[in-house]
């Protein structure tokens, strides 16, 4: 127990954003005991309360990012559940849901509780970790002990980083994963249609002479596991959306009530294929950046309600395997502390979305998704991972000031504004003054 | 007038100025291999490595006899014999032979873009002498300098590119030098062998090689093949040869004074049918002579040197 995590903290004098209890106004926020005990206007501190200023920022629940590859167990060297989470916390998130293909697989209880315990040791971040469907994440046979799992701690199942090929599997997972009401989230990709790709195909796969990705290798397996979702249930989320295509099925789906959401990221938002005309491979990512129709029309499914989820896909790799050439290169980017601020500085500042559709999908969203009690609100009784967050300043990108070990950034060297000042996870404080607390 | 950048790496990167820049240089330089001593001493004391990462035969002795045409020194690695054999990076071969004080890397890689990359890493000047299917800007030159040499011009010409466009490596750098010199360009072969995006750069896609080579003042073909890149895309060579290879009764279908160019390696009786390929194998061995003279004039040019 440190400090803080005894002693009450007041969060006073900012603009507070709870999409989740419809708070969107001035108030204060009284800390106590890891949880949040009052919200409201002019509280006044008792005691050895901390008060801390929050004058001119926003006040948000910590935000929680769906889809994060922290690369531990295994490969340490691109980056640790330590780093990753202290990453997060600087991006201003305090939860990350941690993938499954990490060397070993999630896909027995032992590594679950391995990631957990490390987590609770070295991490600046709630981890919560995601299951994989099949057993040894191989996209096709045995599913893994989903029971198990659930019963370890993971709030997902994911075989992210490769597709389930046979439409059998992913029905029995899909209606085994109902029985233990853990959603099941898609890796979308049609191999015979992307093997050997590296980037969208068209007019960017043309002027590179790199093989093309299209955007039916994602479109064909959502609309399949749309259907198999309408027949065999379960909860289905879809990973990493770039194309209008998967957008306007997910859209459809939703139409037709069936239990069924949907995330993008930040680069999909932001960027599209000709970033990567130069060769650049830390803009290389999968699915690839798309065509600038594909773009508009996930900013447009942003605003309207079509996404439910902003994930970063955080996936860091050492500097030396992005500068193998472009077609061997690893897909990834590095995304934790840079999403808040190019959501902040290129959705909210150009008047696309509010702040509260921001946490909403950034954090309220996110815990309804997975069923993260008393997370992504601020409403009392929650628990206490609170982000304190500064609109005003402008910095440059800049990968050496990264906390995580992966420099694969394709913002490196652009103008954002925002900052994260205070990060509380659990009420204990990680983030001060925009510094991390290292411990 | 010099080009602008250290490197060669495409058509892409090249100004029209510069383009014309190489085919005047190459004309000079030309002569040099009709003199009993073919050597001028102007890359004394330079030394060129090629770095070949992939099999070439012709293009990997055009570069070393144009830069032993030119007195530079000159060495060879292929990846079979040097420390890449060892899983070592590109980058890391290419700064080893950077720190030997070699002036010119010449770069060969079965993988798009990897010149481009390394080009940002050396300090040195990098020549693409292929990268998989993305370009292959010295042949694409050579293909201006013959076409320009028949034909006294290029703007305005109408070419039709025929072959695998999926896996030639000379197509795409060909079809933009011939766009960005001004002629009209025409890719002719079944769908699934045309990349997709190819019509962002300006030039025709038919599908139908009679309707491809109607009026042409020249035609380009690359050798077709069924290989593990392309082949779920066609049939078989037989139907490919039934509807395209280029035969006499196709042929007569171009303008009279057709100029027929092949990159090499000629499938017969499947994208050229004999009779045509007795012709085009003139044209075969002058581009192979004009080949050293235009890789010359890029040394020099890249050396630093203007045209006088």
């Amino acid at each position: 127990m440190t400090d803080n995590e005894t002693r009450d903290t007041l969060i006073a004098g900012g603009h507070v954003v709870d999409p989740l209890v419809g708070y969107d106004g001035p108030g204060d926020i009284l800390l106590s005991g890891g949880f949040v005990s009052v919200v409201g206007e002019g509280l006044s501190p008792k005691g050895d309360t901390e008060v801390v200023d929050a004058t001119g920022c926003y006040v948000f629940p910590g935000l929680i990012d769906m889809h994060v590859h922290l690369r531990q167990p295994g490969r340490e060297d691109k980056e640790t559940i330590r780093t990753g989470t202290m990453a997060a916390a600087a991006g201003g998130f305090t939860s990350v849901v941690a993938k499954a293909n990490t060397f070993l697989v999630m896909d027995n209880p032992a590594v679950v509780e391995f990631v957990l315990s490390t987590a609770e040791r070295e991490g600046y971040a709630n981890v919560w970790p995601v299951g994989s469907i099949t057993e040894g994440l191989k996209g096709f046979g045995r599913l893994s002990e989903v029971g198990g799992l659930k019963r370890a701690g993971v709030v997902a199942l994911s075989d992210d980083g490769v597709p389930v090929v046979n439409s059998d599997v992913m029905a029995r997972a899909l209606e085994y994963s109902a029985d233990f009401d853990v959603p099941v989230i898609t890796h979308s990709e049609d191999y015979g249609l992307s093997g050997g790709g590296s980037i969208d195909e068209g007019t960017a796969s043309f002027s590179t002479g790199l093989a093309g990705i299209p955007p039916e290798a994602e479109e064909i397996p959502v609309a399949r596991d749309i259907e198999l979702q309408r027949a065999y249930g379960g909860k289905l989320h879809v990973a990493h959306v770039s194309a209008i295509g998967t957008l306007e099925r997910v859209r459809r789906a939703k139409e037709d009530g069936l239990d069924i959401t949907c995330e993008t990221a930040p680069h999909y938002l932001t960027l599209t294929a000709d970033r990567v005309a130069g060769f650049d491979t830390s803009a290389k990512m999968n699915p690839p950046l798309r065509k600038e129709e594909d773009r508009q029309a996930l900013v447009a499914g942003v605003a309207d309600g079509t996404v439910d989820c902003i994930v970063t896909d955080h996936a860091p790799h050492t500097v030396w395997e992005k500068a193998e050439p472009f077609e061997t290169a690893p897909f990834g980017v590095v995304g934790l502390e840079t999403s808040v601020f190019l959501i902040y500085t290129y959705l909210v500042k150009t008047g696309v979305v509010s702040v509260s559709r921001m946490v909403e999908l950034m954090s309220a969203n996110p815990a309804r998704r997975l069923g993260l009690e008393g997370r992504g609100t601020l409403a009392p009784g929650s628990r206490a991972d609170v982000t304190v967050f500064d609109p005003r300043p402008e910095f440059l990108v800049a990968s050496d000031e990264f906390k995580s070990r992966g420099k694969n950034s394709p913002y490196v060297g652009e103008k954002l504004s925002g900052k994260v000042v205070h990060v509380w996870v659990n009420g204990r404080r990680v983030v001060r003054g925009g510094e991390i607390i290292e411990e | 007038m010099a080009l602008h950048s250290k490197d060669l790496l495409g058509i892409q990167e090249l100004s029209t100025d510069e383009i014309q820049l190489i085919l005047d240089t190459a004309a000079n330089l030309r002569n040099i291999a009709e003199r009993p001593i073919k050597k001028v001493p102007t890359l004394r004391g330079r030394t060129v490595a090629n770095l070949f990462y992939e099999p070439s035969t012709r293009t990997r002795i055009s570069f070393e006899l144009a830069a032993k045409r030119l007195s530079a020194d000159f060495i060879n690695i292929t990846a079979a014999t040097s420390s890449a054999a060892t899983g070592e990076t590109l980058t890391d071969t290419a700064k080893a032979v950077q720190a030997m004080q070699v002036e010119f890397l010449v770069v060969r890689h079965s993988m798009a873009g990897a010149p481009h990359q390394l080009a940002r890493e050396v300090e040195i000047s990098v020549v693409n002498a292929g990268d998989g299917p993305h370009e292959h800007p010295t042949q694409a030159l050579v293909d201006l300098f013959t076409i320009l040499d028949v034909k006294g011009y290029i703007e305005g010409l109408k070419v039709a590119i025929t072959g695998d466009h999926i896996t030639s490596p000379a197509g795409r750098s060909s079809a933009l030098a011939l766009i960005k010199m001004g002629a009209e360009v025409t890719l002719v072969g079944p769908s699934p062998l045309i990349p997709p995006g190819a019509e962002s750069i300006g030039v025709h896609v038919e599908h139908s090689m009679e309707e491809g080579i109607a009026d042409a003042d020249v035609i380009l073909l690359s050798r077709v093949e069924i290989n593990p890149d392309n082949e779920l895309r066609i049939p078989s060579l037989r139907e490919y040869a039934r509807f395209f290879c280029l035969t006499e009764t196709r042929l007569a279908l171009a303008k009279p004074d057709c100029l027929v160019l092949h990159w090499g390696s000629m499938n017969r009786g499947v994208e050229i049918a004999p009779d045509v390929a007795r012709v085009a194998e003139d044209y075969i061995a002058q581009q192979i002579t004009d080949g050293i003279a235009v890789r010359m004039a890029v040394l020099y040019l890249l050396s630093g040197g203007d045209r006088s």
